[in-house]
């Protein structure tokens, strides 16, 4: 237990990224499936709106923050070091600081649903329920009078902190602990995708810090940044909230962009098509990627000019989204394919992501977008992307390096139904809604006349949903499986090319005993130009130091929600003591002895 | 500011560059990004207040001129100090440090003494937009050096207990990168906001 609490190693804080991750992901889950139990027909009297407010804004706030950027973080923790041939990432004690912090954060801003009775609110539940990009004015004070906003905002702030950490950590790592001949252009794409992720992380997250606390300060101290009643302009917000918004999308696609491109190969048992043509494209879309956060926002009234601008480079973005796409095909194209869990689900990502992409074409139309804009249309875009995508392709990196993280095999046939039921569900509960928001009907309503007519479209994506949490369980009871009938796996199950795959499964504490010598892209693999390389030994020939755990991360850690709880009940001594908490680990963390 | 015994080993990383120092350039890549925001905010929202008192009316830029000169000055004892540090004069490093962290508290004097000046004069928080965006964006820079002048000091702290000798040379070069960087971004606000009314 201890060993856990102060852990520094990358594998196990992979690990309790992915459990933490995946807890949250079926909260997140539920959360959905209560909204589709509400619209499953007209006139639901499931839940009062007050509550579906709640829901909507905690599922979105959830799944994007505390599900699936974590579940990326789980593969960048457990696989980069590995990939690039390294003991550990370069900053041990800050990765263990993220962890904490995500875990803390996620508790804070779940917490909300049972605090209501602390704040008098009459009512058990005070979540957040301003929507998961919290437009201006429905934060202000006066239309948000109780503690709901107030945790979302905090609760982001120390999310924020998490990712921040993280991705100083890994464009380090990656950058500085690559073994010898690891050069760039022989990174695994993954890692490259993990890369550009990070350098998106730490741009784009400092913008939304600023924006949380010009909220804050417009809730807490009464200034005006998002109220026109004192000059301020509510448009200002969504500027912010987008600026990080959009690029925060590429953070939460790429990793499965990498992850997919790590299995194609694998399966194919062909390199990647065009390798440095996706690498590429990866950074041209992280450019591009800031650059059209105002398709967003094309119904508060731009103008023409920048309609018209942000319109161009949203299509433009399309380009280098459809390289990779070819580049995929191109891999599987003449490969000996083995139609493995892992790779189903690859596939499915392509497949998914095409049509969410066309969609997302579809909206960088200004005049298309003014009719799409706050239908159900946007809600059926944003789910192929982000499901059929992220949740896809992470669903693949499950199946491909679960084998890795544990040691233990997950069962093909489980796999596969799990991945039929979903890939179903989730057209069934999806699809529908590009014609019921066609049809008109707005997202983000509890409840819909029956003269809408979009009845039948609901039940359907209501049938769908409760399909995907079907699979959903599926998925988890394969993982418990690989605990009570386990499946031992070996070194390298699939016949991987990367370096994750040269050491044993799961990996030992110092990962390889020997650094390896990089002299190619695809180490562990027979090509016409080069033979593998040779196996590493099974001992290692001279002791390794280990570095040992620290309980400072933690402690650190703990000052922040300390911090946020005074905040939040305007108890200025809470916060005091949260900030000497969180001083007393940095020095303590400063002046430990801790060898790397 | 970690205090490594074991700094003096050189790891070896794949770009030859410290890996503590390459974190903390992403680090103010990022903290860019933070104050940028609120530069652009304060630059959004100039010329919109409802209610005075206005730039014209209140920034005094003598008084701030002479602040910005003394924060130009730390930098530069914060030259003099890592240069010490680095040849293993401890005796000019303890003085140096102790001369940076002390020019940061009298540009946070000078700090408070505008603040309270200009509440003084009507201009709180909440005024106005000027009001808000102003010490919204000071405010924070004012928060970055005293985070700077409590490590200097925790430096200061570690050299008069014979703790900081140049084998932590890169720690007083990070402290450095930090300090000069929360400089640079002074040099920006006072343009924005004290010279360009």
């Amino acid at each position: 237990m201890k060993s856990w609490l102060t852990t520094t190693d990358h594998k196990r804080i992979g690990l309790l990224y992915f459990w933490t991750a995946f807890a949250f992901f079926l909260i997140g889950g539920l959360e959905a499936l209560i909204i589709r139990a509400q619209l499953v027909r007209p006139e639901g009297i499931g839940v009062s709106a007050e509550t579906f407010n709640q829901l909507f804004t905690m599922h979105g706030t959830t799944m994007v923050f505390l599900a699936l950027m974590p579940l990326s973080a789980a593969f960048f923790n457990f696989i980069i070091p590995l990939q690039i041939g390294a003991r550990d990432v370069a900053f041990p004690r800050l990765n263990a600081f993220s962890y904490w912090v995500f875990l803390l954060g996620g508790l804070f801003l779940n917490a909300s649903f049972v605090a209501g009775p602390l704040f008098g609110a009459g009512q058990l539940s005070v979540a957040p329920d301003a929507g998961w990009f919290g437009y201006a004015n429905l934060t202000s004070r006066q239309f948000s009078p109780g503690p709901n906003v107030d945790f979302w905002l905090l609760g982001l702030q120390i999310l924020g902190i998490a990712s921040l950490a993280a991705g100083f950590n890994f464009v380090v790592t990656i950058l500085n602990m690559r073994a010898p001949g690891m050069r760039m252009l022989r990174l695994p794409p993954f890692t490259w995708m993990t890369l550009i992720t990070q350098f998106l992380v730490i741009t784009a997250f400092p913008v939304i810090t600023v924006a949380l606390v010009l909220l804050m300060f417009d809730r807490f101290f009464g200034t005006h940044f998002f109220l026109p009643s004192g000059g301020g302009d509510p448009i200002l917000w969504q500027h912010l909230f987008w600026m990080f918004g959009h690029p925060e999308v590429y953070i939460l696609i790429l990793p499965a962009m990498g992850i997919v491109s790590e299995v194609l190969p694998t399966f194919s048992r062909k390199p990647l098509f065009g390798y440095t043509v996706v690498v590429y494209s990866g950074v041209v879309i992280a450019f591009l990627g800031w650059s059209v956060w105002a398709h967003h926002m094309f119904a508060s009234g731009l103008g023409p000019i920048a309609d018209s601008v942000f319109a161009g480079t949203t299509m433009l973005i399309a380009i280098p989204t459809g390289v990779k796409i070819f580049n995929w095909i191109g891999t599987l194209w003449g490969g000996q394919i083995r139609f493995t869990t892992a790779l189903l689900f690859a596939v499915g990502f392509i497949a998914m992501f095409i049509i969410g992409g066309l969609s997302g074409v579809t909206h960088a139309s200004a005049p298309t977008d003014l009719q799409q804009t706050d239908t159900y249309y946007v809600v059926a875009h944003i789910h192929y992307v982000l499901f059929g995508g992220t949740i896809l392709g992470l669903f693949a990196g499950m199946y491909y390096w679960w084998p890795k993280m544990t040691g233990r095999l997950l069962s093909e046939r489980l796999g596969k139904v799990h991945f039929w039921l979903t890939l179903i569900g989730m057209n069934l509960a999806f699809f529908p809604m590009h014609l019921s928001g066609l049809l008109g009907m707005p997202r983000r309503i509890y409840t819909y006349s029956p003269d809408l007519g979009v009845a039948g479209f609901n039940l359907v994506s209501t049938i769908g949903a409760f399909l995907v949490g079907i699979a959903t369980l599926v998925f988890f009871w394969n993982l418990l499986r690989t605990r009570w009938q386990p499946v031992n796996a070996p070194a390298n199950p699939w016949n991987g090319a990367t370096l994750e795959w040269a050491i044993p499964s799961p990996p030992p504490v110092y990962n390889f005993t020997v650094i390896p010598t990089v002299a190619n892209r695809l180490p562990l693999w027979q090509t016409e130009r080069h033979g593998p390389m040779a196996p590493l030994p099974e001992r290692p020939p001279a002791p390794i130091h280990v570095p040992g755990g620290s309980w400072w991360p933690m402690i650190t850690a703990v000052g922040l929600p300390i911090m946020a709880i005074g905040a939040l009940s305007h108890f200025l001594p809470v916060v005091l003591a949260g900030a000497v908490v969180a001083i007393v680990g940095i020095y303590g963390w400063a002046f430990e002895p801790f060898e790397m | 500011m970690a205090h490594d015994t074991h700094a003096a080993t050189h790891h070896h990383t794949s770009m030859g560059l410290d890996s503590r120092k390459m974190a903390f350039w992403a680090f103010i890549g990022s903290e860019c990004l933070l104050f940028g925001s609120l530069i652009s905010t304060y630059l959004v929202y100039k010329g919109r207040s409802l209610v005075g008192p206005y730039p014209h009316e209140i920034l005094n830029i003598p008084f701030t001129s002479f602040s910005t000169f003394d924060l130009l000055m730390s930098s530069l004892a914060m030259v003099l100090a890592l240069a010490a540090v680095q040849r293993g004069d401890m005796k000019q490093g303890k003085l140096w440090l102790l001369v940076t962290a002390l020019l940061g508290l009298v540009f946070l004097g000078g700090q408070f003494w505008e603040f309270s000046h200009f509440v003084h004069e009507g201009l709180g928080l909440t005024t106005n937009l000027f009001g808000s965006t102003f010490y919204v964006l000071t405010g924070t820079h004012g928060a970055h050096v005293t985070i700077g002048v409590i490590w200097l000091l925790t430096l200061w702290v570690q050299a008069l207990r014979g703790k900081l000798g140049p084998a932590n040379a890169m720690t007083v070069e990070i402290t450095g990168l930090y300090w000069h960087f929360v400089d640079v971004v002074w040099i920006v606000i006072f343009t924005v906001v004290y010279l360009i009314q």
